[in-house]
């Protein structure tokens, strides 16, 4: 996963989040990821991280994506600016919510994908690291009666698995009120956390915010309770994978559409063609089309019938001779808790039918392979 | 004991070579998922690519150290992939081979050279 950024990156220019030190200290083994020296795992090793987290809770430090705030005359007004480059609903979000969504561009591509919420008289958002500094500009460039603010001065963590609210109920008992997707003010160590119930594994779990100069003894804290260990990236690909979610730059990028990526959930029916809140955003022409009339070509599941994984740029087949070309892995690897190889991809839309034998070419030889429905494993949100 | 650059490790009984990898790549590989052997009495040339190994990050080639047929595979690590982690220098095996010259031992690592090339 991280091999050929390795390569391209010396480790001497990388950034480091405020807890650095502290991965070092336990172990984790550090590598160049969208900009920063991040571990991509600890001494246990991807497979025990990754079981841990489903059947615990599992600490992430994701202090290296992008904390911004966004500021105007109002949360309406906020929104509706927003809301020229989004096809999500903002206006739409209630106070205390937060909500997944996507920058487009002209052509109908994904610029980004983030979270958003509703704080009141501004708006929070969360993006990928690696995009950070292209969507910045491109709010404060398209934006004209907003202010944006990358805030630089924060650590974000997220406390991921069945035992995630247990264990934070210690810090602050308020945390139990919260359902999946709400966001909230919350005194952690006397300081203000914004604490989201949400994250990026399928399991249950917590995204917070705190002061960089309170990240250490908060995850000092956190790392006392024997059901909590630290997680690394590559734990952290294997588990969204598992839930089926999609990672920027792999499988959605700048040509890929929101409808294509089967993120149409996301899309609520308000601005689409017809809705009371139809109102122009970047690639419109191309999203509303694909809606109305079907993409070219549709992200789904692949499960290999063998044991070898289909790794990312697999190209699939809609014959055993390798004679039809019909699309291509994006993301792909070994799922610890599916006990199998998991991978999506996308194919031609005809061929996207759950349930349907297609072929990955794997060194050479065409292995069967099914297209099923995501997850791989099972979403245990607290809704 | 013989050590290849490659990171395997060779066990020399007269003309049969078996074959594995070392503690120090399984740990770096990570946790192995996957294996995939040659089959017995496939003919290998030295540095041929012969055997896949996937962890949970990336897929390595196994190559073979030395020219001659393979007469044996150990279908223990097919079946049950972690014991490459596990057990590396023993139960991790990956084949034997009937080697059909024996002259490029001479350039492979003993244990003290091994251990220093990988500091």
């Amino acid at each position: 996963m991280e091999t050929s950024i390795l390569m391209e990156k010396n480790m001497s220019e990388l950034l480091w989040t405020p807890l650095h030190e502290l991965h070092v200290s336990n172990g984790g083994k550090m590598v160049p990821f969208a900009g920063y020296e991040m571990p991509v795992q600890y001494k246990d090793g991807v497979l025990k991280e990754h079981l841990h987290c489903r059947k615990k809770a599992g600490l992430f430090d994701v202090s290296h994506m992008g904390q911004v705030i966004i500021k105007g005359q109002s949360f309406a007004d906020i929104a509706h600016s927003l809301e020229t480059l989004t096809p999500i609903s903002v206006s739409t979000l209630k106070e205390g919510r937060q909500r997944y969504g996507f920058f487009t561009n002209a052509s109908g591509g994904i610029i980004d994908d983030l979270m958003l919420s509703n704080r009141g008289d501004y708006l929070f958002m969360v993006v990928n690291a690696a995009c950070k500094h292209i969507d910045v500009p491109h709010m404060i460039k398209n934006m004209p009666n907003v202010t944006v603010e990358l805030i630089e001065d924060r650590a974000l963590l997220a406390l991921q698995g069945p035992l995630a609210e247990k264990i934070l109920e210690n810090f602050n008992s308020a945390i139990k009120e919260m359902r999946f997707m709400d966001i909230a003010t919350i005194k952690v160590l006397g300081v203000d956390c914004w604490v989201a119930r949400s994250g990026y594994t399928g399991e249950d779990g917590f995204e917070i915010s705190i002061p960089s100069n309170k990240a250490i003894e908060f995850t000092e804290k956190l790392l006392k309770f024997e059901e909590v260990k630290l997680i690394g990236l590559g734990a952290r690909d294997s588990l969204r994978l598992e839930a089926g979610l999609c990672l920027y730059g792999h499988d959605i990028d700048c040509d890929t559409s929101p409808v294509e990526a089967g993120l149409l959930w996301a899309i609520q029916k308000l601005r689409r063609e017809d809705g009371i809140q139809s109102s122009e955003f970047l690639g419109k022409k191309r999203i509303l089309n694909e809606i109305k009339n079907g993409p070219d070509k549709k992200r789904v599941g692949v499960k290999p019938s063998g044991r070898a994984p289909m790794r990312e740029g697999t190209v699939l087949f809609a014959d055993s001779a390798g004679q039809q070309r019909i699309g291509k892995i994006t993301s792909g690897g070994f799922g610890p808790t599916f006990e199998g190889p998991v991978s999506m991809g996308y194919v031609d839309s005809k061929y996207a039918i759950t349930g349907g034998q297609i072929f990955g070419e794997v060194r050479g030889k065409f292995l069967p392979a099914t297209i099923v429905s995501l997850p791989f494993v099972k979403a245990n949100f607290k809704r | 004991m013989k050590y290849t650059e490659e990171h395997e490790w060779l066990l020399i009984e007269n003309d049969v070579v078996t074959v594995g990898i070392t503690e120090h790549a399984a740990e770096q590989l990570g946790d192995v998922v996957f294996v995939e052997l040659p089959e017995i009495g496939d003919l290998v040339s030295k540095d041929e690519s012969i055997c896949v190994i996937e962890s949970v990050k990336a897929a390595s080639d196994i190559l073979s150290p030395l020219d001659g047929k393979i007469i044996e595979i150990n279908e223990a690590i097919v079946e049950t992939p972690s014991l490459v982690n596990a057990d590396p220098n023993e139960a991790g095996w990956f084949f034997k081979i009937e080697v059909s010259d024996m002259a490029p031992v001479a350039e492979y690592m003993d244990e003290a050279a091994y251990l220093s090339f990988i500091k």
